[in-house]
Parts: C-alpha cells; sequence; structure tokens
C-alpha cells in the first residue's frame, strides 16, 4: 500500500495512463502533474517516482517543479481545499473575517488539514474577481461575491461533503462587469474575420499595418508589438526542424487585474483570431495560450471554441482555404505562481520546468519556448492586432494619444460604486475615469498593481498613457478611510510569498521588508525599519534578476512618500517629528485642482477600523 | 581589438565573453559566488553586479560589448555587494567557528573582503536538518547559498542529476535525486565534480576535518580578490598550492 491507501500497481497505471496521453513528453511535465494531482488529491513521493520514470527525467528535477508552484501539494491535503483570494480589495470587501468564521464553523485551523482530511483552509494570491469579490477557490473553482450567509452555507456544505459539482451554481457565477466600452469591447467580428483579412493583406503588408497602429504591448512593459513581430518573423530557428511561435500570456497575475479575464470569457474568438494573425504574419505554425491557474474554470469553453475553429477551417492545416498557412492553438494551464507572467519564467513553465525567469539575452524573439523564435504577446494586445487586421494600422493610431496609441482596457475595483471593465482611449484622465466609476472619496489608486505606482489625489489630474502614467490595466481605489500602510503591507507579502527565489536581493530582500511591515503593523517598529525599508528597495529596484523584485517595494516606496503618516503613527518613538509637513506640501496640488475639501487635506485621517 | 573600460582600464575581450570572463583573464577581481569559470554562467547571487554603461547588470552573464564602461570596484556597489552577503548569512545558519570550511568558504572571504562587520539584518533561522546517510559524505544544508553550483557539476560533468532545487522564494531549497530524500540513496560519489565545488560548507567529506588548521586555509593566506581563477583551476575546499 502506498501512503495514500494506493497500491503501487494501481499508481502505477493511473500515471502511466496520465503519461502516455501527454504522449510521454518530458515538456508537458506541469500539465502531467496537475493531472495527477487532480487525480490523487496531491502528490506522493512514490507518484513523483513514477512520473519521473515514466518521462526519462530526474526524479529530483520533478521534485523541483512540483515544489515551485502554489497549487501542488506534495504532503496530504483536505479533500476540500479552500483558498480565499488574499488581495487588498477582497480584504476591504472582508475576506479576513469570513476566512475567521469559516475556520470557526469548521473547527479547524488556518493553514491546517483537519483531522478527518476533509478540509483546509487559507489564502492564496489575487485570484482576479476583484470586481465581484471576496472570491476563494474550492479545489480550483472561483467563487465569487461572498457574504456570511453564503460562508456559512459552504461550510455545510464541506460537512455534509457534497460534491462540488452539487453546490449551487450561483455560487460560481462570474459576470464580465463591462462598464464602458470602446472600439475593442463594441466589436462584433465574427471568427476568423481577421484571419482573413490578414492573409488577404498578406504577411509584409500586415507586418506594415502593425507598424503603422504604433501599437504596444498591454501586459505592462509596452513594447512595441511590431518590432517584436518583426524579430521574430527575421530570426531563423534551430536545430533540425527550425519553427516559430506565439504565446499569449494569459497568466493575468497582477493584483488587482482582471481584463484578461473578459476577454478569453467574452472576446475568445477576437484572441485566437489575434493569435492566427501574429503566426500568419511571423511565419509561426503554433500558438499556445499559458492560462493562469485561478482561470482554469474558462478551459472547457476555450477548448470548445478551439475545436470549432477546427471544424471551420480557421485552425489547422490550410487556414481558411489557404494551403501552406497552418495553424493550432493549445493551451497549458498554470499551477499558482505569480512570477509566471514574467515572460521568460513563462516559457520555462510552458516548457515543464519550475518558472524562473531566463539570463537575457537572448530574448524570445529570437531564443524563446524550445529554443525557437517566439513572440509573446498578452491577451489585450493579440486582440487588438486582430482589429488592426480588419480596420488597418491607421484606424489604431488615429485613436489614443501620439505616444500610446489605441485604446486601454481598465479593471476597476476597491471603493468605487461601479467595478468592472472600462476601456478608453488611451489618455484619459485618471480624474475621469474616477468620475465614472464612481469613487466619491478616494484618496489613492494604485495603478497597474503593487508593481506600478501609487497616486494620491493631487496626481489625480494625470493621465493614463505610456508617457505619463503607464497601466496594464489596473485601477484599485483606496477611499479616505482606508489605511495605506495596511494597503502596502498586504503587497509586501504578496512580493514575499511570489518570489521566486532565484536571485538574492529578492529572495531574502522581499522577505526582510515584509518583516519590517509586520513589525511596524505591531508597533514594535521604529525610524530603523522605515530606513531598512528604504535601503532594501535601493538594492532590490537594480540588482533583482527580473520586474518582480525591481518592483516589489515600489508600493512601500510610494506610499512612505505619499502617505507617511500611515507608518509614523504606528512608530514606537513617537517623539519623532515629520520631516516636512505634508499637508502643506499639497497646497500647490490643492490651488491647481481648485479643491479644498476634507480629501484634499492630510490632516486628521482616521485609524483604520476607527472609521 | 575590441575592448571595455573596467574602472578606467582598457580589458581586451574576444566575441561571446562576458564582463566577468574579460575581467578574469587580465586578473581583474569581480567579487562572485554563484559563477565558476568550469560552468555554464547562472546569475543568480549577484555579487558580480557591476555598472555597464550606466545600468547595473551581472557581469557573470553580460556579454562584453566594444567601448562597454564597467564600473566594479566602487563605494556603491561594494555597499550593494555587503547588504546582498549580509542577506546570505541571515538566510541560512551560519556558525563560522565552528564550520570545517572556515578558511576555505568564498561567503567568508568575500564578506572579509568587502568588510562587512556585522549580519547586520535579524537572523531568519531556518530549520535545515543536516543529511549524514552517505558514508562518505555529509550534506549541512544550513550553509546553503543555493548557488546551484553542485546542481550544475552534477548535471553537466557528472552527468548523474544528484542536486536539484525546489521550493519557491524564501523556502526553496537543495533536495537531492532520491525518493528517500537522503544521499546515501543517489548514486552520488566522493569522486564527482559536485563533490568538490561547492563554495561554502554543505558538501563536506566526512573523516578528514580540518586537514589544514585554521588559519592556514585557502583565504586565510591571501584575501580572495588576490586569488583571480580561470578555468579550469578551482577546487574548492583544497589549499591550492
Ligand atoms: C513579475 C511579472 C509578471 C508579469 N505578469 C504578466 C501577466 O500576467 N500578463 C502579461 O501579459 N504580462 C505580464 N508581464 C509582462 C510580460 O513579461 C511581458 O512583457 C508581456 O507578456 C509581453 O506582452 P505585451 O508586449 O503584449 O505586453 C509580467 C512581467 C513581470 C516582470
Ligand atoms: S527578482 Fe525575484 S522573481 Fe525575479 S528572478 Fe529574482 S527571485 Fe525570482
Ligand atoms: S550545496 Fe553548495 S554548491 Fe550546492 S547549491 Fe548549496 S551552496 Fe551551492
Ligand atoms: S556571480 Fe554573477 S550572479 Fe552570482
Amino acid at each position: 500500500m502506498g501512503e495514500d491507501g494506493i497500491e503501487a500497481e494501481r499508481l502505477d497505471e493511473l500515471l502511466l495512463g496520465i503519461v502516455e496521453r501527454h504522449g510521454g513528453d518530458p515538456g508537458r511535465l506541469l500539465q502531467i502533474l496537475r493531472e495527477a494531482q487532480d487525480a490523487l488529491t496531491y502528490l506522493p513521493a512514490a507518484a513523483l517516482t513514477v512520473i519521473a520514470r515514466a518521462l526519462g527525467l530526474p526524479r529530483a528535477r520533478v521534485e523541483g517543479v512540483a515544489g515551485f508552484y502554489s497549487f501542488l501539494h506534495l504532503a496530504p491535503v483536505g479533500r476540500y481545499r479552500v483558498l480565499f483570494s488574499d488581495n487588498i480589495t477582497d480584504r476591504m470587501l472582508g475576506s479576513g473575517e469570513l476566512l475567521d468564521r469559516l475556520c470557526n464553523r469548521l473547527w479547524i485551523e488556518r493553514g491546517k488539514v483537519s483531522e478527518d482530511g476533509l478540509v483546509s483552509v487559507d489564502t492564496t494570491s489575487c485570484t482576479g474577481m476583484c470586481d465581484q469579490g471576496p472570491a476563494l477557490l474550492v479545489n480550483g473553482r472561483a467563487l465569487t461575491r461572498l457574504s456570511a450567509e453564503r460562508i456559512d452555507r459552504i461550510g455545510d456544505l464541506i460537512r455534509a461533503q457534497v460534491p462540488l459539482a452539487d453546490w449551487p451554481g450561483e455560487y460560481f457565477r462570474v459576470d464580465d462587469n463591462i462598464r464602458r466600452r470602446d472600439v475593442l469591447l463594441s466589436s462584433q467580428w465574427l471568427a476568423g474575420e481577421a484571419l482573413r483579412a490578414a492573409i488577404a493583406r498578406g504577411a509584409e503588408a500586415m507586418l506594415e499595418e502593425m507598424k503603422r497602429s504604433n501599437l504596444r504591448g498591454r501586459g505592462g512593459a509596452g513594447f512595441t508589438t511590431h518590432i517584436k513581430w518583426e524579430s521574430a518573423r527575421r530570426a531563423t530557428g534551430r536545430g533540425e526542424r527550425p519553427t516559430r511561435y506565439v504565446v499569449c500570456n494569459a497568466d493575468e497575475g497582477e493584483p488587482g487585474t482582471f481584463k484578461d479575464r473578459v476577454l478569453l470569457t467574452s472576446y475568445a474568438d477576437l484572441l485566437f483570431d489575434g493569435m492566427s494573425v501574429a503566426g500568419f504574419t511571423i511565419g509561426a505554425s503554433r500558438g499556445l495560450v499559458y492560462l493562469r491557474a485561478e482561470y482554469a474554470y474558462l478551459l472547457p469553453s476555450l477548448l470548445e471554441n478551439l475545436e470549432r475553429r477546427r471544424q471551420s477551417g480557421l485552425l489547422g492545416e490550410a487556414l481558411c482555404g489557404q494551403s501552406g498557412v497552418a495553424f493550432d492553438i493549445e493551451i497549458h494551464l498554470g499551477a499558482g505562481a505569480y512570477v509566471c507572467g514574467e515572460e521568460t519564467a513563462l516559457l520555462e513553465s510552458l516548457e515543464g520546468k519550475r518558472g524562473v525567469p531566463r539570463i537575457r539575452p537572448p530574448f524570445p524573439v529570437s531564443e524563446g519556448y524550445l529554443g525557437q523564435p517566439t513572440v509573446v504577446n498578452n491577451v489585450e494586445t493579440l486582440c487588438k492586432a486582430a482589429l488592426i487586421a480588419i480596420e488597418g494600422g491607421a484606424w489604431f493610431a488615429g485613436l489614443g494619444t501620439k505616444q500610446s496609441t489605441g485604446t486601454k482596457l481598465l479593471s476597476v475595483s476597491g471603493d468605487v460604486e461601479s467595478p468592472g471593465i472600462y476601456e478608453y482611449p488611451f489618455g484619459v484622465s485618471l480624474a475621469q475615469v474616477l468620475r465614472d466609476c464612481g469613487a466619491g472619496n478616494a484618496q489613492a489608486v494604485q495603478v497597474s498593481g503593487p508593481s506600478g505606482s501609487c497616486l494620491a489625489t493631487h496626481e489625480f489630474s494625470r493621465r493614463f498613457a505610456f508617457e505619463d502614467v503607464p497601466t496594464a490595466g489596473a485601477c484599485m481605489v483606496f477611499g479616505a478611510h482606508r489605511d495605506m500602510f495596511e494597503v502596502a503591507r498586504n503587497f509586501a507579502h504578496f512580493f514575499a510569498h511570489e518570489s521566486c527565489g532565484f536571485c538574492t536581493p529578492c529572495r531574502v530582500g522581499t522577505s526582510l521588508v515584509a518583516g519590517c511591515m509586520d513589525k511596524i503593523a505591531n508597533g514594535h517598529g521604529s525610524q530603523y525599519e522605515i530606513n531598512e525599508i528604504f535601503q532594501i528597495h535601493r538594492l532590490l529596484h537594480v540588482a533583482s534578476h527580473c520586474g518582480l523584485g525591481q518592483a516589489a517595494c515600489n508600493p512601500l516606496f510610494d506610499t512612505l512618500h505619499r502617505f507617511r503618516p500611515a507608518y509614523e503613527r504606528r512608530l514606537r518613538s513617537l517623539d519623532f517629528a515629520p520631516a516636512f509637513d505634508l499637508d502643506q506640501a499639497l497646497a500647490a496640488a490643492r490651488q491647481m485642482t481648485g479643491r479644498d475639501d476634507a480629501a484634499a487635506h492630510f490632516n486628521e485621517r482616521p485609524l483604520a477600523g476607527e472609521a | 581589438m575590441k575592448t571595455i573600460l573596467l574602472d578606467g582600464l582598457p580589458l581586451p575581450f574576444a566575441d561571446g565573453q562576458t564582463i566577468m570572463e574579460a575581467a578574469t583573464e587580465a586578473g581583474i577581481f569581480i567579487p562572485h559566488l554563484c559563477h565558476h569559470p568550469e560552468f555554464k554562467p547562472q546569475g543568480s547571487c549577484k555579487l558580480c553586479t557591476v555598472k555597464a554603461n550606466g545600468r547595473y547588470v551581472s557581469a557573470c552573464t553580460l556579454p562584453a560589448k566594444d567601448g562597454m564602461e564597467v564600473e566594479n570596484n566602487s563605494p556603491d556597489l561594494n555597499d550593494k555587494r555587503r547588504t546582498l552577503l549580509q542577506m546570505l548569512f541571515v538566510e541560512g545558519n551560519h556558525f563560522c567557528p565552528s564550520c570545517e570550511k572556515s578558511g576555505n568558504c568564498m561567503l567568508q572571504a568575500l564578506a572579509y573582503e568587502l568588510e562587512m562587520l556585522t549580519p547586520h539584518f535579524e537572523q531568519f533561522y531556518p530549520d535545515r536538518p543536516v543529511d549524514a546517510s552517505h558514508p562518505e559524505v555529509l550534506l549541512d544544508f544550513n550553509r546553503c547559498i543555493l548557488c546551484e553550483l553542485c546542481v550544475r557539476a552534477s548535471r553537466d560533468v557528472d552527468g548523474k542529476n544528484v542536486f536539484a532545487l525546489s521550493g519557491r522564494g524564501i523556502r526553496k531549497h537543495l533536495i537531492v535525486n532520491a525518493e528517500s530524500g537522503r544521499l546515501a540513496d543517489t548514486d552520488f560519489s566522493l569522486a564527482d565534480k559536485a563533490a568538490q565545488v561547492c563554495p561554502v560548507g554543505v558538501i563536506l567529506q566526512k573523516r578528514k576535518g580540518f586537514a589544514i588548521p585554521i588559519g592556514r586555509r585557502r583565504y586565510d593566506v591571501e584575501p580572495i580578490a588576490m586569488q583571480v581563477e580561470c578555468a579550469p583551476s578551482r577546487t574548492s575546499g583544497e589549499q591550492e598550492s
């Protein structure tokens, strides 16, 4: 008998079946581990040995991969695994209290499996449901709009051991919450329209349209898309079977971001068209979607869609009846690792490895997936490429600003009346967005997630554009009653949890910084901790291997500059006097914006919990 | 001849060489821990951080470019390196006075070299049990700095894959290739290259402790910065004559 009560023989049979279904391909290790765990609830040591042997991989390599991802378990877990989304927006909606409530009802301690092996309750990084939180995952399935009643009911369902399939469907409902449509969200093109348009133009001409459009990546870095496509097209593949790849980054792990979720839900045809257009343009015959595990519930409908496209000649050999134009798309699931959104970590993960960012150069456009030239683009970028194929580059360049053409989807959440997706032409001011979403008393907006920037009232007149406030789309709004220190502390723990651990500064630095923040929160901090945070920030910003570590201290740096009193009132040495008067420093901004209301002042803001 | 300017000194390099390789060939020391001239660059410890044309980069992975101006031995960079060393010290359990590797340890030697006087940060005190299962070799994970030299040596030279990393973030840790998790159950041998490369005191030969007395060991004799090594020379842990 194995540890799990499964006989070795049955374990072999089960796992060999899974490995076989994946063609015995070691590159599919992560997918194989996911399926093995689905069958076994966790990955016992014996299972890793069988999988390693079947794939011809060193066992330690398999264990190394299994140990990297948050959603893969090497030790027994509950039959019901409950993970509360731990983004600050979920917390603001009361997720902390709901977690305690569920633990109490189930008589369990957070983070520990119940003695009967029935259930475990813990937290996980943002699940991308900030517009309909608080949210959680049960055995990987997303549940939204939690309330005390719902939590009590969930506790009952778990205690009665009701299978997930028999839980009320309403619990699993995920709404799109589209609040403002512009060219992308109001488009109604049929599947294949964009691909046919691109084929009619021809690859070189399509590239020319991309150039004219001046489309820049929507995943965060804002790299000009046509340069990426052109480099991959000009690059030659390696080895005996040189080829090229198009990879869609659907990892959407940045807390507060959920626009790709909506595109994957309701605009999948546009996305797949965009990928096919990219494939046709750069001369790739295969596309891969890296879908974050939190969105696994979308997989069945996405696979159905791909099958439909195959049936109607939009995927496969001879696309749209053109011999010599072949393209197909495959979907890989992640397993809980924010760093896998970084494009080279994503490629590693796609190859079935630990999601550790690669050394660059070489860049993916010359050596990407399996060493072949690869274009990695965000979901939204690819959807926009599809529109450009149909409407042309000049049309796209006519929208937005000169340096930031086209529109941008914003994921708005937090203290607003209507959280959801807002599409605007680039150049829209933050103030406009806040008016439209009903953010009455905002004191701060975290733009582009924890790795982006935190803007305070005096900066609300700034505009979303690569030349002003660049953004991957997240806008988390914090009302005047929120404690910005707790916001920053939540982000510090997020980065510590998600650091891949490859490089020293980020691996150790993010933990040190989270420790400093906890110390301050517990009332044991002093000016010393604040100096430490600044020192670690200066190191991580320049010496980290990838963007995660480089940005990890940004939210602390930003809030320390804008909301220093939120830190200082917790410091132990009460005789510390702020170096300068923040309220006075805002005077110019008040004058500029013509404001003089309470929220435009720094005085006497209540402590969190006292509001 | 293509050259880079390292702290103002022109150094020739061949196409494809990294900043580290160009410096090493010229006998100039750039602090490093995960780099080893015999293995594929790794770029994880970040001790070799230099400033090339104004940007902070890893000298061990960045290819040299003609005319590149590189800052190496500066107060700013050494300050950052000292902080990195302090991070490595507090992350593990390093009690130098009782360590067999003392004097032969690159981490310790760099701490002296960069005048690191205290660990500065709060200690993490991780729980990392030692593995004494193997007849010839002891693994004391307390001192592992996750440089992956043993991983690379076992994989690329020994062809064995005895070592690998598991876990993520601050929980990342070294594992061995056995279901039991014990070194004795792998095909590891003292003759392996992987047994020779650990820059700190993790992979230790049993029953051979303190063969050379402390005070006469490699970095006791001469500071690490004076011992610039080109491939293939180093067998860490042994004092070279
Ligand atoms: C830590 C980290 C996480 C990232 N996560 C994502 C992500 O979830 N989705 C995404 O599209 N890009 C993400 N990126 C950016 C990608 O590395 C890459 O720039 C992007 O996918 C390129 O696509 P684009 O040019 O279309 O924007 C991330 C970057 C870093 C450093
Ligand atoms: S910066 Fe952080 S996430 Fe990026 S490679 Fe280093 S440890 Fe990994
Ligand atoms: S055991 Fe030694 S060589 Fe291996 S990773 Fe740890 S410190 Fe490096
Ligand atoms: S020596 Fe360059 S990163 Fe370690």
